[in-house]
């Protein structure tokens, strides 16, 4: 009975899961407005083609770091809903509450109360002129050098700036019926350009034609200054096909030829039949483009609905609660040492790798990448390989160490790569040195497996220490396997992060022929190598034995961290990609909280509970 | 003794220190660049000996931590040292002997760059050729024989031998050059100012101005620039005292002896047995943005020697290598229409190839070896149990 007890809670558990990912993934049928549809069409925006979904959640992220709206009657709204409202009704979106503000001083500056955290930006308008003053004194100071204040001021001003050119995007300003005006505007083209003609001619014209031509391209004027999204494919198949324009540049361009772009026309009409509350007309319209847009845009239209799917899934966000519920398994099966759990954990770790690495793969088939090719990218990678090191751990030792270090691992380093998402797009463009697939799959991906087995090393050296000193829990066995673990880890990590060092020398030897230039992040990689060489050395020498191993595998945790977030934020070298304040606040603590393992590590042996005579 | 310092040199703890010092170092010089700057903290912290502390309103400096060379050179030792006291012939240790074999290459490699390495620009307009590279950093005083247009003959004095204000006698030339004022990194200015005094030259251009001493640049992105007022002294008498300066790209002319001279201090040029002219400069932008996606050069490869005429293009990541010299796409004109190749002569740039090769294949042997008695261990404990 108990034989069958171990056997099968193992599978229940992950089959419980399994049945819970796939509700979880499995879409409601949408009655009314088919806003997936809607948000699952292509656009350009920063240079690659991504969905109105994309769109919509990079820049709520932005805006109040949460990828849902919550209505005043405390429902939620999907980022596309928001970003639909915002685009098609903005003096409708205006009393959203969307804009997160919790830092004092800029709640005075804006005459906020300090009781509230979101604020809409009708609130926040009347003090537009203080906020804008403010941000743009603070932009001549650089990123590293901003107080609290001036870089939670400036990231407000940047929302509100990407919500007001946000609205401008896909109709023009004061204009209620888009297909109507549309259809006076082509109308209006001929009278108008034969009035500007006559006038440029010297000639009498007449001036209601040339006044209300002008009055529309005044309007699409502002539109093309402003829009950052580039919704309208050419028509005409000589252009490049990745020539999208704005819909303002596309109406001012209409004016050429009188023929409207049906992308244009489409977009129009959506807007009409939203602002009419008109579901019918503008799913017709939404399905009618789509149709079109099938025909030669096929390329754009299927990545951005896979993208659409991606964002809907969320796999890195069910990975991370899964690696919770392993951890959680894991830790009981210490205490209470039945298998079952510690294989339910490890069952469960796997279940949370398959979906790690799932979405970690169609990441990379989106983005036509290697895996790594940002900080955030490098957190996913970090963990992803990390949780690898802690599964083959588990399945030589069997001990549930194994366990703890892989669902721990995938866990923090999931959040630390939400965390990173809220500086906005993800899936940005490589900038021109970086746009290079063989160096970002050879250098990056050996340098990033470097930070994860030092980090990994680090982690067993933190359980060992724990668990020795504060449980009785930590036999001579299991203390002698995780020593052997930990040097088999730093091994595998003086391995890879020497490797990785040399690649990135190598790659600059290549691009600026210059093969180590001490750049902060080629000596941070340098001082992982030097670290971990140190660790084997002192080890081989005799210098150090278990205690003094698992010290100099902590502050490998240090070293890694600096050199991971640490010299990014120095805001000097090839590698510094601009940081807040927050991230090194979390960073000191970091390093505050391993400096408190090291001093706990070096109280007397006897004192450590595992050891203490008494308790043996 | 000789024993006691094979022991000292060879033993583990001299290593582990090393490391561990090599950290600090690396840290240490990571941060100082915040303030010093990368050129600055690299001589400093890096291509040294010793670290230095030069106490304010003190004549000396006071060496503080072992600097980058002294660290490098005691582990390169301690390496060799321990190679031969503990190397016994055997399969054990192969890996652990590439590895290490590895390092010396890569340290030796870097060392010899360090010395030998020569950087350079070639900066091309569009439809421009250019037989040449400028030094960034170092300037001459060049004399050019510009009687023949077709042919220029050159001869250039380095800069930092003008500093001696002494007298030349260029080879193949019947005049002197002497120096009689040099300012290292100069300050010219059109009006009188404080500290500038007047500018003592004639004939040519430049009596007018006033000119004064400036401190030595630090920062990466800026250099010096030097001034000079240069005598020209034939058997007859002075033909005159020229005021050079790098401020200026054109030349001060005299005549002697029916043939024309120009007199230019410029940054040093190396000149090469090639030509590169710029038929196309590429900067290429993500659509609808200004992030650049890909800056390339096709420029036109000319070897009047070997007779080799062809068409190159260097993109980023892609350089050329040719004849010694690798040019590699680096900068570009504000206007699109003129590129800036970084052009490096460095005759040990093949090391870290070797030498990561070396390494990478020692470690995964040395991993391999201590793996595979591991899992045989285990396969038989789980068949025993």
């Amino acid at each position: 009975m108990k034989h069958r007890i171990e056997k099968t809670v193992p599978w229940l558990c992950v089959a419980g899961f399994a049945i819970w990912l796939f509700s979880a993934c499995l879409p409601s049928p949408e009655t009314g407005f088919h806003f997936r549809a809607f948000g699952s069409l292509p656009v350009l925006m920063d240079g690659r083609f991504q969905p109105f979904d994309s769109v919509a959640r990079n820049a709520l992220l932005q805006m109040r770091s949460k990828q849902t709206v919550l209505l005043d009657d405390g429902r939620p709204e999907s980022a596309t809903q928001w970003l639909l409202a915002t685009l098609a009704a903005p003096e409708m979106a205006d009393s959203q509450k969307i804009f997160r503000v919790n830092n004092g001083e800029v709640l005075a500056l804006l005459r906020l109360p300090e009781t509230r955290e979101y604020f809409s930006y009708n609130d926040i308008q009347p003090q537009a002129s203080q906020l804008f003053a403010q941000a743009g004194r603070i932009e001549g100071i650089e990123n590293s050098r901003r107080t609290v204040f001036e870089s939670q001021l400036m990231k407000l001003a940047n929302a509100i700036n990407l919500y007001e050119q946000l609205e401008l995007s896909l109709k023009p300003p004061r204009t209620g019926d888009f297909a109507a005006e549309l259809a006076a505007y082509t109308k209006s083209i001929r009278p108008g350009m034969v009035a500007m003609d006559d006038r440029a001619a010297g000639r009498s014209y007449d001036t209601n034609a040339l006044g209300l031509f002008l009055g529309f391209l005044a309007g699409y004027d502002t539109m093309a200054r402003y829009s950052p999204l580039s919704p309208i494919p050419p028509a005409d198949n000589l252009v490049p096909r990745d020539e999208w324009q704005s819909v303002g540049t596309n109406l001012m361009l209409t004016a050429g030829d009188g023929q409207l772009n049906p992308a244009t026309s489409a977009y129009a009409t959506m807007v009409t039949a939203y602002r009419a509350n008109d579901p019918g007309r503008f799913n017709h319209a939404v399905d009618g483009y789509r149709a079109w847009l099938a025909t030669r845009y096929s390329h754009e239209l299927n990545l951005a609905s896979q993208e659409f799917v991606f964002n809907s899934i969320q796999p890195f966000y069910l990975a991370t609660l899964i690696y919770i519920a392993a951890l959680l398994l894991a830790f009981l099966s210490w205490f209470h040492g039945t298998d079952w759990l510690r294989r339910s954990a490890f069952f469960l770790v796997i279940l949370a790798w398959v979906i790690h690495s799932f979405g970690l793969v169609f990441r990379m088939h989106l983005e036509g990448r290697p895996p790594v090719t940002n900080l955030y990218s490098s957190a996913v990678f970090i963990g992803w390989g990390a949780v690898v090191l802690g599964m083959i751990l588990e399945k030589i030792h069997k001990d549930g160490v194994g366990c703890v270090v892989a669902s721990l691992a995938g866990f923090v380093t999931l959040i630390i790569a939400h965390n990173l998402a809220l500086g906005g797009d993800t899936m940005e463009m490589m900038r021109a040195v970086l746009n290079t697939n063989f160096w970002l799959s050879t250098h990056v991906i050996t340098v990033t497996l470097g930070y994860a087995s030092t980090f990994v090393a680090g982690l067993l050296a933190i359980i060992y220490i724990l668990r020795g000193l504060l449980t009785s829990g930590l036999n001579p066995g299991t203390a002698r396997a995780l020593a052997r673990m930990v040097y088999g880890v730093v091994c595998f990590a003086t391995l890879f992060s020497f490797l990785g060092t040399v690649l990135g020398g190598i790659w600059a030897d290549q691009s600026w022929g210059r093969f180590w230039g001490w750049d902060p992040k080629e000596n941070g990689a340098l001082l992982i190598v030097l670290w971990n060489a140190a660790i084997l050395h002192a080890r081989w020498g005799g210098l150090v034995r278990e205690r003094g191993l698992m010290i100099l595998a902590v502050i490998g945790n240090i070293i890694t961290s600096w050199s991971w977030f640490g010299v990014n934020m120095l805001g000097i070298g090839l590698h510094s990609y601009g940081f807040t304040n927050a991230a090194f606040q979390w960073l000191l603590i970091f390093v505050g909280s391993q400096m408190a393992i090291i001093l706990l590590a070096l109280i007397p042996v006897k004192n450590w509970r595992s050891f203490n005579q008494n308790n043996v | 003794m000789i024993r006691s310092f094979i022991r000292g040199f060879s033993s583990l703890w001299l290593t582990f220190s090393c490391l561990v010092l090599g950290c600090v170092i690396v840290f240490w010089g990571t941060l100082a660049q915040v303030q010093m700057g990368l050129y600055r903290a690299q001589e400093e912290i890096f291509r040294s000996l010793f670290i230095y502390w030069h106490p304010a309103g003190f004549p000396w400096k006071i060496p503080v931590f072992p600097g980058g060379y002294l660290i490098g050179g005691l582990l390169l030792i301690n390496l060799l040292v321990a190679h031969v006291r503990y190397y016994r012939p055997g399969k054990r240790k192969i890996g652990i002997v590439l590895v290490h074999l590895g390092i010396v290459l890569l340290l030796a490699g870097q060392m010899l760059t360090d010395g030998l390495s020569v950087e350079s620009v070639m900066h091309l307009r569009l439809g421009q050729t250019r037989d040449y590279s400028e030094s960034e950093r170092q300037s001459e005083l060049a004399i050019v024989d510009v009687t023949d247009p077709k042919v220029e003959k050159v001869v250039a004095i380095p800069a930092q031998f003008l500093d001696r204000r002494s007298i030349f006698q260029p080879p193949g030339l019947s005049f002197q050059v002497r120096i009689a004022a040099y300012r290292a990194n100069s300050e010219v200015s059109m009006q009188p100012a404080p500290g500038f005094e007047r500018v003592q030259a004639a004939p040519g251009f430049g009596g007018d101005l006033w000119w004064r001493d400036a401190p030595s640049e630090t920062a990466l992105d800026k250099t010096d620039v030097p001034s000079a007022l240069v005598d020209i002294q034939t058997g007859s008498g002075s033909l005159g005292t020229f005021f050079v300066s790098e401020y200026f790209d054109k030349p001060q002319a005299f005549t002697w002896q029916g043939r024309s001279y120009e007199l230019f201090l410029r940054a040093r040029r190396y000149y090469l047995p090639f030509s590169l002219k710029l038929l196309e400069f590429r900067h290429d932008r993500y659509p609808g943005t200004d992030i650049p996606k890909n800056f390339s050069s096709r420029v036109r490869l000319q070897c009047p020697a070997s007779g080799e005429n062809r068409e190159v293009l260097i993109f980023m990541n892609n350089p050329l290598r040719y004849d010694g010299a690798t040019f590699y796409q680096a900068s570009f004109d504000p206007d699109d229409k003129g590129s800036v190749l970084q052009v490096v002569r460095n005759p040990g740039w093949l090391t870290p190839y070797f030498a990561c090769a070396l390494v990478g294949v020692g470690l995964i042997v040395q991993f391999l070896i201590h793996l595979i008695p591991f899992l045989k261990e285990r396969s038989a404990n789980e068949t025993s149990h």
